[in-house]
């Protein structure tokens, strides 16, 4: 059976070889199993005295997409027929051609144009893409797009690797990082905490990494609680993934509790903001020195994988953590990626050595110059980013800050009232984006004298030469880069 | 409360209510006051605490609907505040504490809750949730337009009798037909507005300190507020806001960097704040 270009694994009996006629018991791990199973509407015929169950996947509109005969088999992309083949495919390739033409135009990366495109055509594109790979997820609110490159670093020691490395975490921009990496083995997927039901039920994945859930764009979901519980419905419908979630967020205890399979990692809590209140059952939860529990039952689990500084701990086995990320939140996520990259086969060393490689994440952390100035990029979107990112900014350096409201990072500022900018030490601030105005206020209560320039680039002329710290939320953040450096981290 | 005394801000279970950050209101409310001469604490409430009950103002914030019922549950417990938020100090409620200070809020189940009774309203749940800016003219003389951002979808049926914030420019509100927004009590101000809404609307902040210290207070302004209300307030600045940007203006591209005196003028902040 062969793996097309475009990625899609499909295969007629005559090309499954000698075996295709008898199918066994116990299939191996080949890729001549599953004799029988792509036969549309037609159950397999079992032997006397076995036992079999044919798995069948369904795509967002019911159809049968693909199907594998055992608990070791693999899928199967059920044929459509010669028509619908030449449709998939035909689908999959406007996209890449839509993304090239977005491309060279100059309208940004083209990813999220073409996954559109290919799911307007094919609307089962996403899971005819993903059949036969190993998939991880990533999602949660902080930390998705680090996790996801320091995973696929991982994984590619192992293969070759699909990955949305602009960041693009809905539908569209899965499908079109599953459909530009033709046959890679693995993919790595950040997703939205919204999209992760829709995408886990087309795509089926090995791992799903969940790393946090605290308020993001309440403007969007309204409630934290309310995106736990959209993520834990996900996890009940995946009888088969494994859930690699942080025992130190409550949120995500709770939503992973419905999952079949999980694996616990004490990645470390950030900001506990939302967590005042069991998710459960709105008691007011217990956290005394090193859990947290709820009369309701629900509690801090055991962990399988946990940290003490660098070292990661797992059983017998201790790996040390030497990254060149900077930030202590960057250690737990590294954390969950390693146990992560554990489960699909890569040795915890390996993963680790290839995660400290890794200095700048899609602009992230990235120093550029600019005039006399070197600017090192950070992105903090929410209270629970800026919590983290607080202790990473250097004491005595000046500060740029750039505050938009997009769309994308939730039209409602004032989220800014939950960060402490009173601990901010440095001797000069600029507060700039489209919300500079939002942010000088803020900045006013909390005592610090500062600048107004909503340009960011202009506002870069107020600063003195020498080291700057920039930190910016997520239009904000890619805006700039863009204007910096189209090189630097554009999606 | 005259003068010199410190004004006690009481902030009521911000863990619990604050997920929609009107913390930030006790922070506006006492530099406000200090930056006056008026020494302002803030007493952080929480729920494994014993609450004070001799504070000038009181904070409620808005949250999620299952911390709601848990606010509420635990102020019925403690009757002394139940007291004071009902007899002797002023009380700003946001959202999920304009709903808690009603007689009783119905939840999305259908089930009724009651509240504190302190305001005469009825909360019951929406078809939609309202989420979005709103603007609203105030009924507080001398306040003007008050400005925020809600999401919620409570309406929150007024007592005959009982007089709204303000009336609705554009947003939602109350939910109710007259498009009125929140509630203007005696010593009670309920509204839907976050932002939060103090540091949106200084005069409504100021309105409230003057109800507490009983003395006129002298212009405060600060050097980003006229800025942010003309954003929020201006319709074609809003427009504006909206409209997508798409290329960088030419005199920025061509800049260069010399390491000078800046070319753009610096804006300093006032003298005043840096003795805050």
């Amino acid at each position: 059976m062969q793996r097309g270009r475009l990625g899609f694994r499909t295969g007629r009996s005559s090309e499954l070889g000698p075996a295709a006629a008898k199918p066994a018991i116990r299939p191996t791990a080949s890729a001549t199993t599953t004799r029988s199973a792509h036969r549309i509407g037609k159950e397999p015929q079992p032997r006397p005295g076995s036992r079999r169950v044919v798995h069948r996947g369904h795509g967002p509109r019911g159809e049968l997409v693909a199907e594998r005969g055992g608990e070791d088999d693999e899928w199967v992309r059920a044929p459509a027929g010669r028509l619908g083949r030449a449709w998939a495919w035909a689908a999959v390739w406007a996209g890449l051609v839509a993304s090239r033409v977005s491309r060279r135009m100059g309208l940004g990366a083209g990813s999220i144009i073409g996954g559109r495109v290919t799911l307007l055509l094919d609307p089962g594109a996403l899971s005819g893409l993903a059949v036969g790979r190993r998939v991880v997820l990533v999602s949660g609110t902080n930390g998705k797009t680090t996790t996801s490159h320091l995973l696929a670093a991982a994984l590619r020691t192992s293969g070759r690797v699909a990955h949305n490395v602009t960041g693009s975490n809905m539908a569209d921009g899965a499908v079109a990082a599953l459909a530009a990496a033709g046959d890679a083995e693995y993919a790595v997927l950040e997703v939205d905490e919204w999209h992760l039901a829709a995408v886990a039920r087309a795509v089926q994945p090995a791992v799903v990494v969940l790393l946090n859930l605290t308020r993001d764009q309440l403007d969007r979901g309204s409630e934290v609680r309310a995106v736990a519980a959209a993520v834990g419905a996900a996890l009940a419908g995946l009888p088969r993934t494994l859930v690699v979630a942080n025992v130190d967020d409550p949120m995500v205890v709770w939503a992973a509790g419905n999952a079949a399979r999980v694996c616990w990692v004490a990645a470390g809590a950030g900001w506990l903001g939302d967590t005042a209140t069991c998710p459960r059952c709105g008691a007011l939860l217990r956290i005394p020195g090193s859990g947290w529990s709820c009369r309701c039952g629900l509690a801090r689990p055991e962990p399988d994988w946990w940290l003490d500084g660098d070292l990661l701990y797992t059983g017998q086995q201790v790996t040390r953590l030497a990254l060149r990320l900077p930030g202590r939140y960057n250690v737990g996520n590294a954390a969950q990626a390693v146990a992560a990259a554990a489960a699909v086969g890569v040795p915890p060393e390996r993963a680790a050595a290839a995660m400290g490689e890794l200095a700048t994440v899609a602009g992230r952390f990235a120093v550029i110059g600019h005039g006399r100035q070197e600017l090192r990029m950070l992105l903090a979107k929410n209270p629970a980013g800026w919590a983290e990112t607080l202790p990473v900014i250097a004491p005595e350096r000046p500060v740029l800050i750039v505050i938009n409201a997009r769309e994308a990072d939730g039209r409602d500022t004032s989220w800014l009232w939950d960060v402490p900018f009173e601990k901010l030490t440095c001797p000069v601030i600029v507060a700039s984006g489209e919300r500079a105005a939002d942010l000088g206020v803020r900045l006013s209560y909390a005592g610090l004298d500062h600048h107004t320039e909503s340009d960011p680039v202009a506002a870069l002329t107020l600063l003195p030469p020498g080291t700057v710290d920039v930190v910016a939320n997520y239009t904000a953040f890619h805006q700039l880069s863009r204007r910096l450096g189209p090189h630097v981290g554009s999606p | 409360m005259t003068g010199a005394s410190t004004i006690r801000i009481g902030l009521l279970l911000p863990d619990v209510l604050g997920t929609y950050s009107d913390a930030g209101n006790a922070a506006v409310l006492a530099a406000r006051a200090r930056w006056r001469g008026i020494p302002a604490e803030i007493l952080t409430i929480h729920a494994d605490g014993t609450p004070p009950t001799g504070c000038d103002v009181y904070l409620i914030g808005g949250g999620e609907d299952t911390a709601q019922l848990v606010a509420a549950d635990w102020l019925r417990r403690h009757r002394d505040l139940h007291h004071a938020l009902d007899s002797s100090a002023q009380v700003l409620a946001v959202c999920a504490g304009l709903q808690i200070l009603g007689h009783t809020m119905r939840d999305r189940a259908g089930q009724d809750h009651p509240g504190l009774g302190v305001l005469d309203l009825t909360t019951a749940p929406g078809r939609r949730r309202a989420v979005g800016e709103i603007t609203t003219t105030c009924a507080i003389p001398g306040v003007g337009q008050l400005t925020g951002f809600e999401n919620h979808q409570g309406i929150s049926t007024l007592g005959t009798g009982t007089a709204p914030l303000g009336t609705v420019g554009t947003g939602t509100g109350n939910g109710t037909r007259d498009h009125t927004e929140g509630v203007l009590a005696d010593r009670v101000i309920g509204t839907y507005l976050h932002g939060p809404v103090l540091a949106r609307n200084p005069a409504l902040a100021d309105h409230l300190l003057t109800a507490i210290t009983g003395t006129t207070l002298a212009t405060l302004e600060l050097p980003d507020q006229a800025a942010l209300r003309r954003a929020y307030l201006d319709p074609h600045a809003t427009r504006r806001r909206l409209h997508l940007r798409r290329s960088i203006p030419k005199h920025l591209s061509r800049q260069r960097l010399t390491g000078t005196p800046p070319a753009v003028p610096v804006r300093r902040p006032p003298g005043w704040l840096s003795t805050g």
